[in-house]
């Protein structure tokens, strides 16, 4: 490669007649750091704004206002990029390969939503995140989708999030960013796939509630976790719960949990046979999980770059493939020996076997333990928001009588009303 | 405080600590400044992935010309057609699909090649041309005016040679030159 790339075959000329001066490079600079530092702040503003107005203010109509801003800012004019969904991929990387280094941009983009979950829940789901002000925006007509249908889709964020995962600590590429539906939309460009995927699914959200942050956001994932045991949360009523029932219908996401006062109730020994089957369960799902896990790995492997590469070689030099391609073509000219090609993409696939056991007993894991929460029966006095999947978008406050009442707007009749505080 | 209360506070501690510990240990590795996509000019092989996979309409990879590697020569391997019917400027002997590259006489035999960016497609014919048979001063860039700097950069998933990679974006461009070698 040296020989015919950096060969000099025609010496430059020294202009002695004319005294030409050489042309310099045209050096159109990257957008300034300071930028960047902007949009870390505006995310934290934006984060403190979304908690205020969700668990403080109590208006939907100001997350409205807070979505479309965040959806303008975050989404068409900084074009999608960087977001805190995809941002999970380089901290995977950063932790994975210590060669990696990560910007502080993109670690506070990945943190910062996680820290304010930890305190007020998903405030960054319901106006922060541009991906869920479309959503949440395009939300015309809500039906619901069928409890069963609804416990199955909820486990695609656990496995793409695996994935996304095994993909991002071995190298092998950033596939959320890859299959993202909605930034082709921020774009106004990208391939026909994600531009129709991006179609199909605001189309489909005019009907499903947010059908990309409750079926597929593997950063939901995460929050979800932090929210789940979050200092604050946001309350369907201002004070106190009548179980009137009014708030059952109101949320388009599924994230209320019904009263279990008229639940029928059900014998304890079936329930008990029920979760010790179920936790039985959990080892056999585990070794299960783990063993394919570790063949997916090896067969996601084959999509890596390297190991691609190497088979390719690996079939030229054996002559069962002839001719070469363009990457092979590359490899060829760097003159580099095929035993430290062949010896890269094991490592590497020893590498994607590790990550795809992981992988594999993460999901068993995630499937193991949905089959136990299902077999567990909760008492619960009061209808409230689930604090894993509510979105705090505050669609449901107007609907509880107390809420009006505090608001000093009319109460539906016949309701019952809790004693002012 | 109920037991519930008291399993709620242990796990927030846990995940506190775990953050924090994700936090230090990328901490550690963070650079203060971020990174911007670019092209190892010494790595590229001329396939003209670039002017198709970039996620923009009209590709942010452009070619630039290394000056001071330029043989200023009278037939140009990167302006020609492989067999010219003359040594003129007439569109049908251009190799430049988009007539990107203009032709200036300075002194003879010395012609001067400059590339004019906003016709420019980053398809890479020139690039090969100038590399193949002459001093391979033709390169291509990321340039980053247009450049999205996407989080994954679709044209380096697409690059045959792995040639595209993040670098640190105090340095933005990887220029070709006399000097630098790969």
């Amino acid at each position: 490669m040296i020989l015919f790339l950096a060969a000099q075959r025609f010496p430059p000329p020294e202009f002695s007649e004319t005294g030409h001066k050489l042309p310099g490079f045209n050096t159109p600079l990257p957008r300034g750091p300071w930028l960047e530092h902007l949009d870390v702040i505006v995310l934290l503003a934006a984060l403190a704004l979304a908690a205020w107005l969700a668990l403080r203010r109590r208006s939907r109509r100001g997350l409205v206002a807070l979505g479309i801003f965040s959806l303008l800012y975050f989404g068409f004019w900084r074009k999608g990029c960087i977001c805190s969904i995809g941002s999970i991929q380089n901290m995977a990387q950063g932790l994975a390969d210590s060669s990696f280094g990560v910007p502080a941009t993109v670690l506070a983009f990945g943190l910062a939503p996680l820290v304010f979950a930890l305190l007020f829940g998903r405030v960054f789901c319901s106006a922060v995140c541009p991906h869920g002000a479309l959503q949440d925006l395009m939300l015309i007509k809500p039906v619901r989708v069928p409890v069963w249908l609804e416990h199955g889709l909820r486990l695609i964020p656990y496995i793409y999030l695996g994935l996304a995962l095994v993909f991002a600590a071995t190298g092998g590429g950033y596939i959320i960013c890859q299959y993202d539906p909605f930034v082709t939309i921020f774009r106004l460009s990208g391939s026909v796939l994600m531009v129709a995927c991006g179609i199909g699914l605001l189309v489909l959200g005019m009907f499903v509630g947010r059908p990309y942050c409750r079926f597929l956001c593997p950063y939901g994932v995460l929050l979800g976790f932090a929210s789940s045991v979050s200092k604050w949360r946001v309350r369907i009523t201002p004070d106190t719960c009548t179980q009137c029932r009014l708030c059952e219908q109101s949320c388009p996401f599924d994230a209320i949990n019904k009263s279990t006062i008229d639940a029928p109730s059900r014998s304890m020994t079936t329930d008990k046979r029920l979760l010790a089957a179920m936790i039985l369960l959990l080892p056999v799902l585990l070794i299960a999980g783990g063993l394919l896990g570790g063949v997916t790995g090896k067969n996601l492997a084959r999509k890596h770059r390297i190991v691609n590469l190497a088979e390719r070689v690996y079939l030229e030099e054996t002559g069962k493939e002839s001719g070469t391609t363009d990457a092979s073509a590359a490899f060829r000219v760097t003159g580099e020996p095929v035993e430290n090609l062949y010896a890269d993409a094991r490592t590497v696939r020893d590498r994607y076997v590790l990550a795809g056991r992981l992988c594999g007993l993460w999901i068993a894991l995630v499937i193991g333990g949905k089959l136990i929460m299902l077999a567990i029966r909760r008492k619960r006095h009061d209808y409230e928001a689930d604090q894993t999947r509510c979105l705090a978008c505050a669609r449901c406050f107007t609907d509880c009588p107390q809420e009006l009442q505090r608001l000093g707007l009319s109460v539906p009749e016949g309701v019952p009303l809790a004693p002012p505080l | 405080m109920n037991r519930r209360d008291f399993f709620r506070n242990m796990i927030r501690g846990a995940t506190v600590l775990g953050l924090g510990g994700v936090f230090v240990d990328l901490v550690r590795k963070v650079k203060a400044d971020g990174t911007v996509w670019q092209i190892d000019p010494w790595k590229c092989i001329q396939c003209g992935r670039c002017a198709t996979e970039c996620v923009l309409e009209q590709s942010a990879v452009k070619c630039v010309h290394s000056f001071n590697m330029c043989g200023y020569c009278r037939l140009c391997t990167g302006y020609f057609e492989p067999q010219p019917n003359k040594l003129n400027t007439a569109a049908e002997n251009q190799l430049c699909p988009t007539g990107a590259i203009f032709r200036t006489f300075v002194e003879d035999p010395y012609y001067e090649y400059t590339i004019n960016e906003s016709l420019c497609v980053g398809c890479a014919k020139c690039v090969k041309g100038c590399t193949m048979f002459g001093n391979g001063s033709l390169h291509l860039q990321i340039r980053h005016d247009r450049c999205l700097n996407c989080n994954e950069c679709s044209i380096a998933r697409a690059c045959p040679s792995d040639a595209i990679h993040r670098v640190p974006v105090a340095q933005p461009y990887k220029f070709k030159s006399r000097e630098s070698t790969s």
